[in-house]
This record gives structure tokens, sequence and C-alpha cells, in this order.
């Protein structure tokens, strides 16, 4: 799909730029965009490198652990089906703390696990069960606390206040968490007949 | 109210960085600086591994905006986008946000520089990159990595969430931010 998009944007352009009487500027275009997709890639190193190192230190500290143990009465109303102790479900709460704490790279290892332990417990194994797509539902939906990337790009364009949108985003995050939560338990009785 | 909110995103961030390593130094008794190092390290191979994206991204989608073609089909969604509140110029982010998180990058990164990151346009895009995941990729690669092939309803209800992110984000940038 992304292929797709990609070409899309690049031909119809170049197309519409053609018609449009144009056409001179698309090399500068071309020159333009590379070079601020290599500045602003260069720029988001510094804050994640640094926000990167804080987020070790506390993942050491057990604060990630700690994270776990605060959401596991909402894992428990989130996976009914989980067996108690299962460790399914301690890879679903580190997922979902990683998650939270604006580690993608750390979450989506987690969450791969979360499945393979998931995956043990489904019937049948070519058809998602109801706790996946719970899952997968919490993962789309990304509660985050700390957009890191997006405060780094902020930084790069010189915002007055490049953390004025932290605010903004929890609310919307939570606000997709929510929806995502009750449409996923909306099918979840809808699809009774399926585990 | 907003004053509060302010308050807390501005408050955020400073109390995290300096909670977490004095309760690990103190409490947990770690290194805290050499911790700090041997987890930045990662921080370089993240932001080299998007550059290639980035460039792919932005190079295609700078052409597809200087040529005229994207204000060509602003043009056309904005009367279904004006009466919703929505500024027509988050409207292809809202769109490519679930399919692929370079594009939407590239494109957040387009509004910011186009727009400025302090416009009402730059915020609404700061949030909604912020809050919402790129659900088609997420779903190919944890159904895959298990070898599910039929996904029930999780495309929907993850869709559903991105729309519900989408337009959470849009009005409470114009709530918040609207007025200044």
């Amino acid at each position: 799909m992304i292929n797709g998009i990609w070409l899309f944007f690049v031909a119809f352009g170049i197309g519409y730029s053609a018609l449009a009487g144009n056409i001179d500027q698309v090399t500068s275009s071309i020159l333009k965009g590379a070079e601020l997709g290599v500045g602003v890639s260069l720029g988001l190193i510094s804050i994640l490198v640094f926000w990167l190192g804080i987020v070790k230190i506390a993942e050491k500290a057990g604060l990630i652990d700690k994270l776990s143990i605060l959401l596991s009465p909402i894992a428990k109303f989130l996976f009914p089906e989980i067996p108690k102790n299962h460790p399914a479900m301690g890879y679903i709460l580190s997922n979902m703390s990683a998650n939270m704490l604006g580690i993608g790279n750390a979450a989506t290892p987690l969450g791969l696990k979360a499945m393979e332990e998931l995956q043990k417990l489904n019937k049948n194994k070519e058809v998602a069960s109801k706790a996946m797509c719970t899952l997968l539902a919490l993962n789309t939906s990304s509660i985050t606390l700390i957009p890191t990337t997006i405060i780094g790009l902020r930084l790069k364009f010189e915002s007055a206040d490049p953390t004025e949108i932290v605010f903004t985003t929890i609310f919307a995050t939570l606000i997709s968490t929510f929806v995502a939560i009750s449409v996923d338990k909306y099918y979840r009785r809808k699809e009774r007949h399926i585990y | 109210m907003f004053d509060s909110i302010a308050i807390i995103s501005t408050w955020a961030i400073p109390s995290i960085v300096v909670g977490i390593p004095l309760y690990a130094y103190f409490i947990k008794k770690i290194p805290v600086y050499e911790t700090f190092i041997e987890g930045a390290k990662s921080g370089f191979t993240t932001a080299i591994t998007i550059m290639p994206h980035l460039v792919g991204m932005m190079v295609a989608i700078t052409i597809f905006r200087e040529s005229g073609a994207l204000d060509f089909f602003l043009r056309l969604v904005e009367p279904i986008l004006a009466p919703l509140m929505i500024p027509k110029e988050v409207f292809p982010l809202g769109i490519l946000r679930p399919i692929s998180g370079s594009a939407a990058l590239g494109f957040t990164t387009d509004i910011l520089n186009t727009y400025g990151p302090d416009s009402l346009i730059g915020r609404i895009a700061s949030t909604v990159q912020g809050s919402t995941d790129t659900t088609l990729y997420v779903l190919t690669v944890y159904f895959g990595s298990v070898g599910v092939k039929k996904i029930r309803y999780a495309l929907k209800v993850g869709l559903l969430a991105d729309l519900g992110g989408f337009l959470a984000a849009v009005y409470i940038c114009v709530l918040v931010f609207g007025g200044q």
C-alpha cells in the first residue's frame, strides 16, 4: 500500500507540474525534500539520544515493572480469558507500559512475545483470538504519555514551546484508547461464539 | 482551566527528567549516568534508521505540494471538512497516519516547515502525530509474526480508534489553542 501512495505522490505531482506549466520546479523540489529529510532525521538525534537514556534509567530502576503492576487491574478487565499468572499477561503489561513511555522500539518486541503466548492459548491458529484483537486495539490506539519524536520535530523547527502539545496529545490518545476499548468490547459481545 | 493545562504541559517533562534519575540513584542505587549513556546510544540508530524513509517521503511530498497537486486535492475535500471545523491542511495527515508511519512523519514535517510549529495547524499536526499509530503496520507485524490469517474485527477497531483520536486531536487543539 505504501508503494502505491509513494508512487502516487511522485507521479501525480510531476504530472500535475507538467500540466500546470511549472515542470522546471521539480528538480528544486527534489533537492528541497531530500535536504529536509536529512536535516530532520539529524535534528531528531539530539532528543532521541537524550530520551532513550532517561528511559533506560527508568527501565533499570524497575519503573516499567511498577507501571505494569499499576496497570494489572485494567488488564484483567480487558483480557478476562487469560488464566491467572499466565506469561502472556506479563508481556501484555510490559508492552502497555513501554507504549505509555513512548518507547515504540522497546514495546514492539514485548508485544510480539505477548502475541506468541496468546497464540499458544488460541484454539484456531489461523484465526485471531479475542485477546489478540484486544492487544492490537490497545497497541494501535497507542496510549502515549511522552511523544518524544514530535517534541524533537518541534524543537527542530524552533517552536517557542515544543512541549505545549503534551496535554493535547494525552487527551487525544485517551479518546482513541477509549474508542478502541469500547469498540473492542462491542465486538467481543457480538462474536461470542469464537474464543 | 487552560492555564492549568499549560502548567501540566510545561512541568510534565522536567518532573520526569528529574524524578526518574533521583529515584533510580537514591532508592535503587543505580549508576544513573552510565545507565543513561547505555540507553542513549540506541538513539543514533533510531534516528539514522528513519533517514531513508524521511528522505524518500519528503521528496515525494514536496513534489506533490509544490506542483500544486496537493492544493487541488484539498480544494476538493474542503466543502466536506469546513462544516466539521477540520482544517483542510491536516486532512492528508489523518488519511496517512494509519497507513504509514514514515509517510505521516514526512507530512507532519512538511506542515511544521510550511506553517510553523506554533500555528494552529502545526499544533494539530503535532498532536495527531503524537497520539495515533500506524494501525496497518502494527496489524501486519503482530498478526504476521504468529501466522494468523483471519484478523476478524481488529482492523475496524484500529481504524475507528484512529478516527476518534484524529477528531479528538483537532477539537482539543481548536479549543485550547484556537483563541491564541
